[in-house]
């Protein structure tokens, strides 16, 4: 096949999938609908899941009325992700599951009459094809090039399998693209990362600090409803953000920051508290390193000095940080999560950490609590092969304190040249739309066809689908089993997903198609579990449960093994190299970074061009839900924040059409109208981000709104651990489509 | 700057982004009731006065227009339902505070009134009609008998049909634009003066047709005073009423109404009419058209921009 | 009894899962709604002031929209609850324009729909859907005769206002400030 692939759009595919599905393939869906669940609930039956409308994992019920048609998804009230209540995204799942224009089939890309389609394949077929492509890549370029590009739930099976294939170049965009830089940090600074769900003791505090995490819009369930109860009981909110965000509107202080420079804010804060000994004598005492460098560090970076770079005012600086003091060690100065802004966000992050170990904060009830998890052994197999390279390879002595993979990073391997080692060839996508999740669209278009296969495992026709030789449906959440969902959290808990309807169409769950290749592989020894039932209920059994036991329950606590806060005077050894909470960090200053963060001034936006600040809406998931039917129906578009100042200088109406511009010259696919508000600064222009979807296929989504993210074509990479700063682009205002860009 | 919107759930068809609930049918319904109760106001107070034989036009022949108006009324308002099959269900309960089902059952009393009173004249139009039953020559016997109790009330029910047309709108206080009493009576008013032109369509003679100028002219006096009144009283009241009111202050309704019915409707008959009195020639058809043209234009654009006008967001 | 709803705009999010949950309870068909999320900011940049609030039927202590209906299908039930008797109502649309609130709607098959306070679940013992699902507790509901009632603490202890009193309607939802 040709290197070379056209974007396909799927168009009318699969209608006949179903009766060309293999029956012997399709035989093992219907154990699990024998017998449905027993707990009846007004004639309705209920099945355990956890949501996968994002990665909160909230665990709930599926409820069902005697048709079996899905009703309802409700929270499990064991639950502490949801305590109950799933969030607007997760009730609207079902839309997921009924939503019409999913993908139906398995899809194998051919060449017809010069031009490329995709053909309607049964899964014996698209399999065979896939195994035949990765054992022939392999054997030319060697199994480490083939690289997974995975989020969500049906990634540990396809890790899996990638491993028992011998490369471990496994990613997920929520590293580099998310809150990788925060895990870094964490890690240099206390030894630990702050981990999903953060282990942010909201519930209890008096204070809680949010620099630009925008809860409340980010609508991870559990923070958000700690939030309000934290409200409810007085405690005090300080957000850090250029635009009046929700969590602003109940903030005790908002602090309008100029975009760009929370750096110098969290600098200054620290100079406050250190030199008017606001902060912590015995736990710094106790259990940090390097105190006496940061208090040298900051010393001129004062309220006054910052005020400059920030627009903060001085007395603010001062009085907030009063406020934090007065609160700790209840104090959580938040850590966010999506963190890669500007290139410089592990240094920001460092220094958010460090302000929580002067409040000590870290270990403390209302601060960061000390999460637990269960201790679930996976399913025996043999160990892996020894991969002879890794993405890593791509950068030599780069990136040593990164974690995990970057996504990104895979991109830059993939394109071939001479300084990077590692060129890979085969890429496995499950779960993420690459084209609207990672920066500098036309980078990842040229890593694709550098490609020779591209497998893709979706739900729905989604931009990345197009790219694919191969397209595998995945049946949605509410269809399948899955991992045993363990998050570390206040008590160590365990939850299950079970289908709660036979999977639409001719789709399958991700454990049987990463079985099924293993298979072809041979690698069955890696599977060798007959079922899932029988590895699930096998994990479950060794943790003291059962599936039986799942079924009813859904969610299963444990008590927990040591306490959930320091005890007081409790000696601690933190993972870091001096064994303390570094906040002067040598692990740093060893790779050649700043040990201290300092802080530099990022570029701003040109004449006429403003900085493009996005963020979510409660009611959407990313690029997911933007065809969700119960979601559509709630906000079906987004729009384009603009301050009245900036409006009148443009001359712009309300709900006015306008395309917009990037300082590279890209200009959006569709036009997206415009909010005139005061919530936003007038250096500055806000979206959400997630639609502006270009694949008619999807119905509902098509042309509604516009992309963020084919206007970030300017990426500010995080020398420590490579995140992609995604907030240095600039747009301004236009009022007709780019010139040769033909919007059909 | 202040930004009230509604973020998310409510685009309710015909209920945002602002109210269309009622579209043609009830406006038209209430032309035609209007008209049907200023032309049966006039026959039945004429009859009253005894001075049905000098004005012809007046009471026995503008009377056939009545039930015709009001079948095709009603038929409009059937058309407005949503739910038309359990239309039946107007019937089954007097709702004294409802505007909506005192107006039913009035209609449901006034429309066999008019047609029994077309029924009495149409000898004028079928000079050798007959009755071909028994008891329908009796009952006409029995009609002609009682005509001045019948004419009473069919003359206290035109009268109720008249402010009912304008009640139906002022009952709301949900919309600051109807929100006002003056909308009963001139309502009233405006119907009175449709079916004066009626009136002076089918009048048989001049003497006729410049009583019934003279009664327009009145009534388009008393309107022009309601109407300034209404503003008035608008301007005066609170924000919401202010805002209604600027609808057609330099809103959105502005040229249509001071246009279409404060010039044309109003104003321009008003002066022919004046000419008329004045003795000049003027086609009566005209001043009376405009007048018809009016009457129906004032009940479209009150119904529309009530609707536009609200409290919230 | 008089059943009540309370909402506080201090922790409402304005996340529209009450919306969304509403749907799926109360089968309200694609593109209506029963209730609604509301936006208020004032003042400007960087001295602003915003109120979210999620908005039904007010179930009404006066409520035009009963009065108003010439068949007798907008009713008032136990508790207060304003209902539509769905084979009741001819769809004249009075009620709609009586409401000053535009709680209503013209469900596609004709008859008039509103929220119900889900009167189906609140016999049962149960809450509202919306109250049910609210992440972050903002909605109460309960009865506001009951002193111990949710509704009726928080109606003791905080501030609160009604929208558009000056309507005279009476409206029995209260928006905690
Ligand atoms: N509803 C919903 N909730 C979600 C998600 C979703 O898709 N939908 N996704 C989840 C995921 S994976 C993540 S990572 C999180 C992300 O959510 P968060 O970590 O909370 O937020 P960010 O995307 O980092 O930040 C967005 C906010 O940063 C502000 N901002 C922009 N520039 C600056 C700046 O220079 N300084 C400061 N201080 N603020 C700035 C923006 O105005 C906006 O309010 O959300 C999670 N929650
Ligand atoms: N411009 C811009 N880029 C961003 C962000 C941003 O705010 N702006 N946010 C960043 C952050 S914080 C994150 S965490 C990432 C998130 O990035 P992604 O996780 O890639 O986000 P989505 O766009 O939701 O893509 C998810 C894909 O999974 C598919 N999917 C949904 N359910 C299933 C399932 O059950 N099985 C399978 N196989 N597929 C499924 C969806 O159809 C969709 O194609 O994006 C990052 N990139
Ligand atoms: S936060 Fe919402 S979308 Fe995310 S897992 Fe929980 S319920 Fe689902
Ligand atoms: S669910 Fe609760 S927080 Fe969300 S909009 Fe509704 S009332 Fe507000
Ligand atoms: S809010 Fe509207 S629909 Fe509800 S009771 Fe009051 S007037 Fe009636
Ligand atoms: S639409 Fe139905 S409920 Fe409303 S007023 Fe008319 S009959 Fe009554
Ligand atoms: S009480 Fe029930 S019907 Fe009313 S808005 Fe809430 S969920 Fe909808
Ligand atoms: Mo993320």
């Amino acid at each position: 096949m040709a290197n070379r692939r056209e974007f396909i759009k799927i168009a009318g595919l699969g209608l006949g999938g179903l009766v060309m599905s293999n029956p012997a393939i399709n035989a093992f869906t219907n154990t699990f609908l024998q017998d449905e669940s027993s707990l009846l609930t007004g004639g309705m039956t209920r099945t355990p899941t956890y949501c996968e409308v994002c990665f909160w994992k909230c665990a709930g019920w599926v409820s069902q009325d005697k048709e079996g048609k899905i009703k309802q998804i409700t929270g499990n009230q064991e639950d502490q992700h949801s305590n109950g209540r799933f969030c607007p995204r997760g009730t609207a799942g079902a839309g997921m599951y009924y939503d019409e224009d999913r993908l139906k089939t398995p899809l194998i890309r051919t060449e017809e009459r010069g031009k490329q389609v995709f053909r309607e394949a049964s899964w014996d077929e698209a399999l065979d094809y896939v195994a035949d492509k990765m054992k022939s890549i392999g054997e030319k370029y060697g199994n480490e090039c083939t690289a997974l590009l995975t989020h969500g739930s049906g990634g540990k099976y396809f890790g899996n399998l990638i491993r028992a294939f011998g490369s471990d170049s496994i990613a997920a965009p929520s590293y580099a693209q998310c809150r990788g830089p925060r895990e870094v940090a964490f890690h240099m600074t206390f030894g630990e990362g702050v981990q999903s769900p953060e282990r942010t003791d909201i519930r209890d505090t008096r204070c809680l600090v949010l620099i630009g995490s925008h809860l409340g819009e980010n609508m991870h369930n559990g923070q958000v409803q700690e939030m309000s109860d934290a409200i409810d009981k007085g405690a005090s909110v300080i957000t850090v953000d250029p635009r009046y965000s929700t969590a602003a509107s109940k903030s005790k202080y908002w602090l309008p920051i100029k975009p760009s420079t929370d750096l110098a804010l969290l600098l200054a804060w620290i100079n406050v508290i250190i030199s008017e000994g606001w902060y912590d004598r015995d736990y710094v005492e106790k259990y940090t390193y390097g105190f006496d460098y940061l208090k040298e560090h900051v010393k001129n970076m004062t309220p006054e000095w910052a005020y400059g770079i920030t627009t903060l005012k001085p007395e603010i600086i001062r009085e907030s940080a009063r406020e934090m003091a007065d609160s700790a060690p209840s104090v959580i100065v938040h850590p966010g999560r999506h963190v890669t802004w500007y290139g410089d966000d592990t240094q920001r992050e460092r220094a958010i950490a460090i302000l929580n170990a002067l409040l000590g904060s870290w270990g403390r009830r209302g601060g960061f609590y000390v999460p637990e998890s269960v201790d679930i052994p996976s399913w025996p197999h043999p160990p892996y092969p020894e991969p002879k390279k890794n993405w890593k390879d791509a950068y030599p002595g780069k990136y040593n304190l990164a974690y995990e993979t970057i996504a990104s990073g895979i991109c830059d391997a993939t394109i071939p040249s001479l300084s990077k080692a590692c060129n890979f060839k085969t890429w496995i996508v499950n779960g993420t739309n690459l084209l609207k999740t990672l920066p500098d669209q036309q980078k990842t278009i040229d890593a694709i066809n550098e490609l020779e296969l591209l497998v893709v495992v979706d739900t729905m026709p989604m931009e990345i689908t197009g790219y694919a030789d191969v397209v595998l449906p995945e049946c949605t959440y509410l269809e399948r089993y899955d991992t045993i969902r363990n998050s570390p959290h206040r008590e160590p808990a365990i939850a299950v997903r079970m289908p709660a309807a036979k999977p639409k169409y001719d789709s399958k769950p991700a454990y049987w198609m990463a079985k099924e290749l293993a298979k072809r592989l041979g690698l069955e020894e890696y599977f060798s579990w007959n079922n899932i039932e029988e590895m699930l209920d096998w994990q479950l059994k060794q943790v003291g449960s059962s599936l039986e036991e799942m079924k009813s329950k859904g969610v299963k606590t444990f008590k927990r093994s040591y306490p959930l806060y320091f005890l007081e005077g409790e000696d601690f050894e933190f993972y870091t190299n001096t064994g303390k909470i570094e906040l002067y960090s040598t692990a740093m200053a060893q790779e050649g970074f700043d040990p201290l963060p300092v802080y530099t001034a990022h570029e701003e936006p040109p004449r006429g061009y403003y900085r493009l600040i996005y963020g979510r809406a409660p009611s959407h998931t990313f690029s997911r839900t933007s065809n969700n039917i119960n979601l559509t129906d709630i906000m079906e578009e987004n729009s384009v924040w603009v301050n009245p100042r900036v409006a009148k200088l443009w001359g712009l109406k309300n709900r006015q059409e306008v395309y917009l511009e990037n300082q590279d010259g890209i200009v959006s696919k569709f036009p997206i109208k415009v909010r005139i508000t005061e919530r936003i600064r007038w250096d500055s222009v806000f979206m959400v981000h997630g639609f502006g979807h270009d694949n008619k296929k999807l119905s509902r989504a098509y042309g509604k709104g516009a992309s963020d993210a084919e206007l970030i074509t300017k990426v500010h990479t995080d020398p420590v651990m490579g995140g992609t700063g995604m907030r240095g682009n600039f747009v301004k205002f236009r009022f007709e489509p780019a010139k040769n860009e033909k919007v059909s | 700057m202040r930004e009230e919107l509604i973020i998310s759930g409510r685009m309710n068809p015909n209920i945002d982004p602002v109210l269309h609930i009622w579209h043609w049918q009830i406006p038209l319904y209430l032309f035609l009731g209007g008209l049907a109760a200023g032309v049966l106001f006039f026959a039945a107070l004429y009859t009253i006065l005894g001075r049905g034989k000098e004005l012809k036009g007046a009471v026995q022949y503008a009377p056939f227009v009545a039930p015709v108006a009001l079948v095709l009324g009603l038929f409009a308002l059937f058309l407005d339902l949503k739910h038309q099959l359990y239309f039946w269900r107007l019937y089954t309960t007097i709702k004294l505070q409802s505007p909506m089902s005192w107006g039913a059952w009035t209609l449901l009393a006034i429309t066999p009134l008019s047609f029994i009173w077309a029924a009495l004249n149409i000898r004028i139009i079928f000079p050798n009609w007959d009755w071909r039953f028994r008891w329908l020559k009796d009952f006409e016997a029995f009609c002609r008998k009682h005509i001045i109790k019948i004419s009473w009330v069919i003359l206290v029910l035109s009268v109720i049909l008249g402010i009912y047309t304008g009640i139906l709108f002022s009952a709301f206080n949900a919309r600051p634009l109807w929100n006002t009493s003056i909308l009963g009576p001139l309502f009233l008013t405006s119907g009175l003066s449709t079916g004066a032109a009626v009136i002076i369509l089918f009048s048989k003679s001049h003497k006729e047709r410049l009583l019934f100028s003279r009664i327009d002219l009145v009534l388009i006096i008393v309107e022009i005073f309601f109407i300034v009144h209404m503003f008035m009283g608008f301007l005066a009241s609170t924000q919401v009423q202010i805002d209604a009111a600027s609808l057609f202050l330099g809103g959105p309704f502005t040229a249509q109404f001071w246009i279409f019915v404060v010039f044309l409707g109003l104003l321009l008959p008003a002066v022919l009419e004046a000419l008329e009195l004045a003795k000049f020639k003027i086609p009566a058809v005209i001043p009376a058209t405009l007048v018809l043209f009016g009457g129906i234009m004032f009940r479209f654009i009150i119904a529309n921009a009530g609707q536009v006008s609200r409290w919230l967001y | 009894m008089r059943y009540a709803m309370a909402v506080d705009t201090k922790k409402c999010v304005g996340c529209s899962d009450c919306v969304v949950a509403c749907q799926a309870e109360n089968n309200v068909p694609h593109g209506y709604a029963r209730e609604w999320v509301v936006e208020l900011v004032e003042g400007s940049y960087p001295n602003l002031e915003m109120e979210l609030r999620s908005e039904r039927c007010n179930h009404c202590d006066n409520a035009p929209c009963v009065r108003c209906c010439p068949t007798g299908a907008s009713h008032i039930v136990e508790g207060g609850i304003v209902l539509v008797e769905h084979n009741k109502c001819i769809g004249c649309g009075a009620c709609i324009t009586s409401c000053p609130y535009d709680a209503r709607y013209s469900h596609p098959e004709g008859y008039v729909d509103k929220c119900t306070f889900c009167e189906h679940l609140v016999k049962e013992g149960e809450d509202p859907a919306c109250v049910a699902v609210c992440p972050t507790k903002c909605l109460y509901f309960g009865d506001l005769d009951d002193p111990r009632s949710e509704v009726s603490k928080v109606i003791k202890n905080r501030k609160y206002k009604t929208l558009i009193p000056e309507a005279g309607t009476d409206p029995q939802i209260f928006f905690l400030t």
